[in-house]
């Protein structure tokens, strides 16, 4: 008896052997596998939404775009967002059902708490029997511009998107595009609420979810004509130099013409005009001839320096959350499409963009020439207040000279005082300006443009708007009449007039 | 009778004390720890549970010093600990269910301590070997019985009189194991003897290996009637091994094996439910089978074991929730997640702890009928608990039987402290005051 008393010892040890096998198995060697089985997204899900989500901060440090509390529901936390529709192209959602967008997923690994640097806390959080927090993230918007901004798209009935950043830093002020669309039920626990909302948003053909400002992209029309423009300085003209006044340029190689705006003759109908005067009565024909003088690659090669991609999609520009840069095409596209040339020059056929990148475009002509990567987030604070990440502003590009920076600002300074942007003004302030009305389409309402920064001797504000079908005025609409008095508004409100 | 344990060393109070104290300290510390990870803070009736860990643990000492002061002082400290972890898991998944369980603890303590006082020397025990044996049987087959029985989740385990409900087969279970020590003790002799020739086996006589096969029968008819799979399982493995042990003839193991491949075959031919358990230990984690009934739950499993890793989550910070049946079948796997391989290593190594500390009894036992019962007991723990986390860990398919001393579940509990009060009885020898004639 006691030899198989032994024995059955030994057995039983055995298939415990097998246990402590398997046990070691699924949660060490198989566990990463197990873990993200599709089938196992609940319990993931509930361990995401167990950690206390760092809140998203406007620049002054105290006004909440994003933060979580305790929630009586199945799930933790609850995402809140006590801007409602305010901030949603830039803070984006928190879904469980549809995941992340914008802020909330690419700085996820500080909001989380999963970032590196939060690990020390993160463990005390453990040992003290805390929930898991995350970290806050500051970022560079201006809760009062982006009111302003706010109202006066909201003063305009069609859809507006408005860019507002400093040149000298590339700080994103304020970033608003028509519509938008309140996070909060997207945020919702209840997967029914989630639902609905998201079918709503999607159905709708205005797409809120999708930020105009930034998500997509537009004929810049004759704001681009400060690109051209500088490719001329850069190419040794000069603001003085003139060119052959034709009240329409002919084509080569085709029967099509560039008309000026509304067929009229630039200067009078004077044989010469000057590059400068060219700007400030935004003259299609002069532009189109400084493109075909250019040729397609010191266009290009000068959109480049700007970040406009040969492609859309490739980002050239870095930002703290996805978007599109603007797109000028390589100069062999342009081989045997002579005429796309001059076309393109003055912002139609395949050039695009949006606000963010253009506002960054003007302010890089305002901050001497140099253009700064846009910055959406500052710094990075733990949940007890300590930074454990700071972000400095950083150089993207010099896309030309400070001496043609300045004079281009001369140039822009005397659109606004004398041209087509007399709408901008403001008394007591140099604003630098062009203006812009982009065709899209035969029988479409062309979108209004205006690029602009202010005060234009040492610029703290860079604005880029632009309105869509034309706004109020439908097809009669021009960049001056209804995106400068836009533009205007909001410099205001960043200058605090 | 002779007197057959000679021992009369008591256990110093010291290590018996330092143990209870252990296992106290990591039960009420376990409970606090979930439910600070709950909801943050102490538990609202802790002052409550603590103080039924504390007083039923201390009457518990105090009752295992009076009768049976020589026992090992670590059987019932393991076993309060498993207890207790059990009990933290289940507060942490159910507040209500903890209620029920800490009314259980008590109700089980006090089952040990009445065992332990009643039987005074458990080879009381080998004079009723039928009585008990029948009373086995009556106990298992209950649920059969119309009107009282219940079928839930698929097996018909349950009886319900009035408002009281509780699984017979769990205290059925331990007196089966009773009956067969006493019987087979009774009967060794007769089936050591080997007269038949079947290749290279020498098999005892048909009418001595009558008992297997009706063994084998009786298991099967609990697998047909019941379809209980874990019970069918459960009982003809410890009829084998004791029938092996009691005799010393592995012939018994091997034709045990061949019955039990065979019975497991025709369950697999015949029913449904046999083949769908198989399909699901198999392919728990088939893509377009884990979303199912009885996949997802194994699979669930093991999404909480992986999730909780090393360390695991934490009490009360995983989702154990996930898992179906958390509290009763699942209990190892929710451990698993919140507590991580650390956990589950523990856990069984605390139960190595325990059946090896009951075969070390069996092996210090003088005499044939407690060797072998205590044993039968040991055998009954290893077994069940290999039945269960194999089944929840995807060795074996799945049978629901429950984690001894951790599962929630008062028949279980209650039957399981039975258990260990024998082997406390045993380890001890007979109580002191009387003398046993």
């Amino acid at each position: 008896m006691e030899r198989q008393i032994r024995r059955l010892g030994i057995g039983l040890l055995v298939l415990f052997l097998l246990l402590f096998a398997q046990v070691n198995f699924i949660q060490v060697f198989a566990a990463e596998d197990l873990e993200n089985n599709p089938a196992n997204a609940l319990r993931l899900l509930r361990a995401e939404y167990s950690v206390d989500r760092g809140e998203i901060l406007a620049a002054d440090g105290t006004t909440v775009l994003a933060s979580s509390r305790r929630s009586s529901g199945d799930l933790k936390y609850q995402r809140r967002y006590p801007q409602g529709d305010r901030f949603a192209h830039l803070t984006g959602f928190y879904s469980f059902v549809f995941g992340r967008t914008e802020l909330e997923q690419s700085f996820n690994d500080y909001l989380a708490g999963e970032a590196a640097e939060l690990l020390p806390q993160t463990l005390a959080d453990l040992v003290l029997g805390r929930d898991k927090r995350g970290a806050t993230i500051v970022t560079t918007l201006e809760p009062e511009l982006q009111e302003a901004a706010i109202q006066a798209a909201e003063a305009e009935s069609g859809d507006v998107a408005i860019a507002a950043v400093d040149p000298t830093t590339g700080n994103v002020l304020a970033l608003y595009a028509e519509p938008s669309y309140d996070p909060n039920p997207l945020a919702s626990q209840d997967p029914k609420v989630v639902r609905a909302s998201w079918d709503e948003l999607n159905e709708d053909p205005d797409k809120p979810l999708v930020s105009r400002a930034s998500d997509e992209l537009f004929p810049p029309g004759s704001t681009f004509k400060i690109v051209t423009a500088s490719a001329a300085l850069e190419n040794g003209f000069g603001p003085e130099s003139t060119w052959p006044n034709p009240r329409e340029l002919d084509l080569p190689l085709t029967d099509a013409t560039i008309q000026n705006f509304g067929g009229s003759h630039c200067s009078g109908g004077a044989a010469q005009i000057t590059l400068a005067s060219a700007l400030q009565q935004s003259c299609n024909v002069t532009f189109g001839e400084v493109g075909l003088e250019l040729g397609a690659e010191a266009l290009a090669e000068q959109a480049r320096k700007y970040g406009f991609s040969a492609e859309p999609g490739e980002d050239v520009i870095p930002f703290d959350i996805p978007w599109v840069s603007g797109v000028f095409p390589d100069a062999e596209t342009f081989v045997d499409r002579t005429p796309a040339v001059a076309i393109s020059a003055i912002g139609q056929q395949d050039v695009a963009t949006n606000v963010l990148h253009m506002a960054l475009v003007a302010g890089s002509i305002g901050n001497g020439g140099v253009m700064m990567r846009p910055r959406l987030v500052t710094e990075v604070r733990d949940s007890s207040g300590r930074v454990i990440q700071e972000f400095a502003p950083e150089d993207f590009s010099e896309p030309l000279s400070s001496g043609n920076a300045a004079a281009l600002t001369q140039m822009m300074v005397s659109v606004v005082e004398g041209g087509t942007g007399t709408a901008a003004q403001i008394p007591g302030v140099s604003v630098a300006g062009k203006t812009g009305t982009a065709q899209h389409g035969e029988g479409e309402a062309p979108h209004a443009w205006f690029v602009s920064f202010a005060p234009a001797g040492s610029p703290r504000v860079a604005v880029a708007v632009v309105v869509l079908d034309g706004g109020n005025l439908g097809s009669e609409a021009t960049g001056g009449q209804v995106a400068a008095p836009i533009a205007r508004a909001v410099i205001e409100a960043a200058l605090g007039l | 009778m002779s007197r057959a344990v000679v021992r009369t060393s008591r256990v110093p109070l010291g290590s018996a004390l330092g143990f209870t104290i252990t296992a106290l300290i990591l039960s009420v510390g376990a409970y606090v720890i979930a439910g600070y990870g709950k909801r943050g803070q102490l538990p609202a009736k802790f002052v409550i549970y603590a103080a039924i860990f504390a007083g039923g643990y201390a009457l518990t000492l105090i009752a295992i010093r009076r009768f049976a002061p020589a026992a090992d002082p670590a059987l019932f400290a393991t076993a309060g600990v498993l207890v207790g972890l059990g009990f933290a898991m289940i507060f942490r998944l159910s507040g209500g269910l903890a209620t029920e369980q800490a009314t259980w603890i008590v109700v089980g303590l006090a089952a040990f301590v009445v065992t332990i006082v009643v039987v005074r020397d458990h080879r009381m025990l080998d004079a009723y070997t039928y009585t008990i044996g029948l009373l086995g049987l009556i106990l298992l087959m209950l649920p059969m019985v119309p009107g009282i029985g219940r079928t839930i989740n698929g097996a018909r385990l349950w009886v319900q009189i009035g408002p009281l409900g509780f699984q017979p087969a769990e205290l059925g279970k331990v007196l089966i194991v009773i009956f067969l020590a006493s019987y087979l003790t009774q009967k060794r002799e007769l089936l050591q003897v080997a007269t038949t020739r079947l290749g290279p086996f020498r098999l005892p006589a048909p009418k001595h290996l009558a008992p297997v096969l009706f063994a084998w029968a009786g298991s099967l008819a609990i697998l047909f009637l019941q379809r209980d799979l874990g019970a069918s399982l459960l009982y003809f493995g410890i009829f084998v091994v004791m029938l092996w042990v009691a005799t010393g003839r592995a012939v018994y193991l091997v034709i045990g094996f061949a019955l039990f491949s065979l019975g497991a075959y025709l369950g697999w031919i015949l029913f449904d439910h046999v083949q769908l358990r198989v399909d699901v230990w198999l392919n728990a984690l088939d893509p377009n089978k884990v979303f199912d009934v009885g996949y997802g739950q194994l699979a669930q499993a093991q999404f909480g074991m992986a999730t909780g890793g090393l360390v695991g989550t934490g009490l009360g910070q995983g989702s154990p929730g996930l898992i179906p049946f958390a509290p009763t079948d699942f209990i190892f796997a929710a451990i698993g997640e919140e507590l991580g391989l650390l956990g589950t290593t523990a856990l069984l190594l605390l139960y190595v702890v325990l059946v090896g500390k009951g075969l070390r009894i069996a092996l210090e036992a003088r005499d044939p009928f407690g060797r072998l019962l205590a044993t039968g007991l040991s055998a009954l723990i290893g077994l069940q608990t290999f039945v269960i986390v194999g089944g929840v860990t995807r060795v074996i398919p799945l049978t629901g039987v429950t984690l001894p001393f951790v599962s929630y579940g008062g028949s279980s509990l209650v039957s399981n402290f039975i258990l260990l009060a024998l082997l406390v009885r045993i380890s001890s020898g007979p109580a002191p005051g009387r003398a046993v004639t």
